[in-house]
């Protein structure tokens, strides 16, 4: 019920709090797309802001009215702005949010319209809108229960806000797609309003201490295939990235880092560029890298091509892939800086007694993100401000970034985020770009700058998949059971490098054991006696991030193929093999066996066509895979089909979750046909995606999804399908050709049957 | 100075001879849907029409054009958004981030202007685009969606002549 004095104080919060339809205090002038060119066909079109209009940028407020609460702004023409604070980067996370809300809301969904608020005014409200990072299929199942509530709120205010417009209790009231009718005992007819209309007032109403969320079976658009919010503007040009960007008086920096990890910038000779065509200047950046100013990114990345640069490689220059495998190869049978991940019964004592072993060792290689869209950031900077515009999966880590090269405090910046040109984990925990890009715009106060690397600097310099070895060893009993699992990773630490403050007491990076855990969201799928994982750390200097996927990716490979060795081993079919030690992990067991009845497993494929299975638990969901592939007899591998199952618990938009488990095959594939960056003298020698290929659509094999949400938990879509990619095709590929292929990616190996 | 003729209307631009036509396009004319990601020609996400050919507009000099060419951009596929790829795309929900889709429709869209009803080995043969977040299925089914709305469009003006 509303009060006075309530009423008062929550004006007033929304004055000093309210800022979000104004937060955008430097206007932000997008290029005149579509196909109106300039009026003046003749007229020369240099880019001098003529060409520019005024609009609302996707990524700001397009609010004119109070918000209902922070998750919520309805119009009066009824249009609803659900705010997002996760980052769409493709994933339909937005859309997937926006469905949460809009359930609890019980608006119109035709009407739904999404923003993103910034990370400074999160921070200066108290964080309201909780964490912006957008990792770790994170999205949705890290934030489902606060958005809900967020929508549920906003609904009550709402409803209360129409039962004091006509004096009637809340309880007469019902609601349904925007529409609020009052219709007290069994009366038929009775009066509506909309939520528009209601909206001014709701905003003045005091939240209820306490919401109740429907019960799911309830839900009618959670779990309902709905169009994404985000695609009109994706198919004709109109959407902007952040590397499309333009500000009135924006000038374009091209960088250039020292291609040695850990070298440092010498000098450069900016005398011999300074004259070529629109070069404003040339900035040393931090103390390893120098950045050309221009007026195009085009004359920048011009004169950067063209300027002499010294190096000083330092102690990193003489690293090479070979001499990155010996650390790992010295890890595998190792007893320093060896940490547990798992470990039941005596592992050593069963593999002793086993009347059979089998041993295998398997590497898994550096990656790098190679998104789309390369890593960029504008930033402009003054004496006592900063701000920024970015993609980012993490917009809190990005001011915080910005902060730290401003060299002001976080209040006095803010970052405006953009929808990103793909993401998988690059522009999440490194802001290395927005780092960059305010350095520069530091030394130009007061000018917009825009940092945009070249495809050729975002595989020099990216925070790669890690590269790990793994030897795995499996013994059987008299009876043929497995008694005995050792799993021995050995090989690069994310966390050590990225986040050492995530690592446990004793120094373990338990982020390696992903998907061997005892329990949990990434937890094993497999009741094994005795087991022992433990990883022999060993951290190369070449910078390691979260990719996609992040550890999932090779401890899936080391798992769902060895234990297709091992049920060969024991000549047991391996469905069999699986179903037998899976007795206690039912849902994993779910989808297991969706995949191979859909499969028809056990029953002969077409001639020459065979078939690879695998199952994992990772990101708190259930994913299993059956390929279907050939090898002919040049060695030339088609993948036919795949049958991949998911149980993430509640499915919010089963479409979406197709089009996530059909592009992981890709990521996932791509990783396991073409994914490796080498590294010679320091650096890496892949420098676009002429060396660095990534899969194309003749290589597209037919994905049928089966979306099998069994309730009660929330798991995440975005990641977990990518691990069982390539232990499916793999194990595809032995049961095509005899052979067992443990390192990886495939376009160096003779696949050819023998 | 050239004179180049872009979605239809002739323009002038005054830039280095070398600068690609894909930097002409975004930072001359402010035409951003055509996208940067390799630079050398291999991705795709910088695919415009010249003559009616899907091109690579990274690796184009602008002083190797003209004005009798005619160079559409994904600003100037259609009017309102509603190319029968675009409306195929719209119906299958086809972008995931949609930063490679500008170059993938107008590799479809040349290829459909060729070939009208598309097989899968042409599709295969003619829209090379990567795609990372890999949305292949999708656009394979747009783009046999799209040659369907066209087959209707021409059934229905058939019908109505």
């Amino acid at each position: 019920m509303k009060r006075d004095n309530i009423k008062v104080s929550r004006r007033e919060f929304l004055i000093t709090a309210g800022t979000l339809g104004t937060g955008f205090s430097l206007g932000l002038y997008l290029p005149l797309t579509g196909c109106s060119l300039p009026s003046d066909n003749s007229s020369s079109a240099r880019l001098s802001g003529q060409n520019f209009l005024t609009q609302n940028f996707s990524g700001q407020s397009n609010a004119t009215s109070p918000e209902v609460n922070a998750w919520v702004v309805i119009e009066p023409d009824d249009t609803v702005i659900i705010r997002i604070a996760r980052s769409e980067m493709g994933q339909g996370t937005l859309t997937g949010l926006a469905q949460l809300v809009a359930e609890e809301l019980e608006c119109d969904w035709s009407k739904v319209t999404t923003e993103y608020p910034t990370p400074g005014e999160n921070l200066a409200r108290d964080k309201v809108w909780r964490s912006f990072s957008t990792g770790g299929s994170q999205g949705i199942r890290g934030s489902h229960d606060y958005v809900r509530k967020g929508g549920a709120v906003a609904r009550h205010m709402l409803m209360q806000a129409a039962a004091e417009k006509w004096g009637v209790p809340m309880a007469e009231c019902s609601v349904a797609n925007s529409v609020i009718t009052h219709l007290p005992g069994g009366r038929t007819g009775g009066r509506t309003t909309t939520y528009g209309q209601v909206a001014a007032l709701a905003a003045e109403m005091f939240p209820p201490e306490h919401i109740e969320l429907k019960n799911p079976k309830d839900w009618k658009l959670i779990g309902k295939s709905v169009k994404r919010l985000d695609t009109d503007d994706k198919l004709n040009g109109k959407q902007v990235f952040g590397a499309d960007l333009q500000l009135p008086g924006m000038l374009n920096a091209a960088i250039k880092a020292c291609p040695v990890f850990g070298g440092k910038l010498k000098s450069f000779d900016d005398v011999k560029v300074s004259k070529m065509p629109g070069v404003r200047k040339v900035v040393a950046v931090e103390d390893n890298a120098v950045a050309v100013v221009a007026d195009t990114w085009w004359q920048a990345k011009t004169a950067l091509d063209a300027l002499p640069i010294t190096w000083d490689e330092g102690p990193n220059a003489s690293m090479s892939s070979a001499s990155i495998d010996q650390m790992l190869d010295e890890g595998l049978t190792s007893s320093d800086n060896v940490f547990v991940g798992n470990q039941k019964g005596d592992v050593n004592k069963a593999l002793k007694a086993a009347v059979k072993t089998l041993e295998a060792t398997y590497r898994y290689p550096y990656q790098n993100h190679a998104t789309m869209e390369p890593m960029n950031a504008t930033a402009r900077w003054t004496k006592d401000k900063c701000e920024v515009w970015c993609p980012t999966q993490n917009a809190e880590a990005a001011l915080k970034a910005t902060a730290e090269a401003a060299g002001l405090s976080v209040k006095q910046c803010d970052v405006y985020k953009i929808h990103l040109g793909g993401g998988f984990g690059r522009r999440g925990a490194f802001h290395d770009f927005v780092t960059q890009a305010v350095a520069i715009a530091k030394q130009l106060p007061d000018t917009p700058i825009k940092l945009l690397w070249s495809r050729e600097e975002d595989m020099a310099h990216g925070h790669y998949h890690p590269i790990t070895k793994c030897k795995l060893v499996g013994g059987f009993d008299d009876k043929g059971n497995l008694s005995g699992l050792h799993v021995r990773i050995s090989g690069q630490s994310i966390l050590a490098s990225v986040n050492p403050q995530w690592m446990a007491k004793n120094g373990a990076d338990m982020f390696t054991f992903q998907g061997f855990h005892a329990e949990g969201d990434h937890a094993i799928s497999y009741s094994v006696p005795n087991l022992r994982v433990d990883h022999a750390m060993r951290n190369p200097p070449v910078p390691p991030g979260f990719w996609r996927g992040v550890n999932i990716n090779q401890n899936a490979i080391y798992m769902e193929c060895f234990i297709d060795e091992l049920a060969y081993a024991a000549a047991k079919d391996p469905l069999e093999f699986r179903r037998q030690l899976m007795r206690n992990h039912p849902k994993s067991l779910a989808v297991l066996n969706a995949v191979a009845d859909k499969a028809d497993w056990g029953k002969a494929a077409k001639k020459g066509v065979h078939r690879g299975l695998s199952v994992i638990n990772t990101f708190g969901s259930y994913v299993a895979a059956c390929a279907e592939v050939s090898v002919d007899s040049k060695g030339k591998l088609k993948i036919h089909r795949i049958v991949a199952a998911t149980d993430p618990g509640y499915a919010v938009n089963p479409q979406q979750i197709e089009a996530q488990v059909e592009g992981s095959f890709v990521f996932g594939l791509s990783a396991l046909l073409y994914g490796e960056c080498t590294i010679k003298e320091g650096a890496v020698e892949q420098s676009n995606f002429h060396n660095y290929p990534s899969m194309l659509m003749e290589e597209m094999p037919r994905v049928d999804v089966i979306v099998m949400p069994s309730g009660g938990f929330w798991g995440g879509i975005g990641e977990p399908t990518i691990a069982v990619a390539a232990p499916a095709v793999l194990n595809a590929i032995f049961a095509a050709t005899g052979k067992r292929i443990r390192q990886f990616p495939l376009k160096d190996i003779d696949l050819r049957a023998g | 100075m050239t004179k180049l003729k872009i979605n239809g209307k002739l323009i002038d631009i005054d830039v280095e001879h070398s600068t690609p036509l894909l930097w002409v396009l975004r930072e001359q004319l402010g035409l951003t849907g055509t996208k940067y990601s390799c630079g050398i020609g291999v991705c795709g996400s910088c695919t415009v029409h010249i003559n009616g050919e899907a091109v690579r507009s990274c690796t184009v000099p602008v002083s190797s054009l003209s004005a009798s060419q005619d160079i559409v951009t994904i600003e100037g596929l259609s009017a309102n958004n509603n190319h029968p790829l675009q409306r195929a795309w719209k119906q299958l929900d086809v972008p995931q981030c949609g930063y490679c889709q500008p170059g993938m429709i107008m590799s479809a869209a040349a290829l459909l202007k060729n070939n009208p009803n598309p097989s899968d080995a042409d599709i295969d043969a003619n829209v090379t685009n990567i795609c990372r977040c890999g949305t292949f299925n999708r656009v394979r089914r747009g783009i046999h969606l799209a040659a369907d709305i066209n087959k209707q469009g021409i059934n229905k003006r058939g019908k109505s002549q």
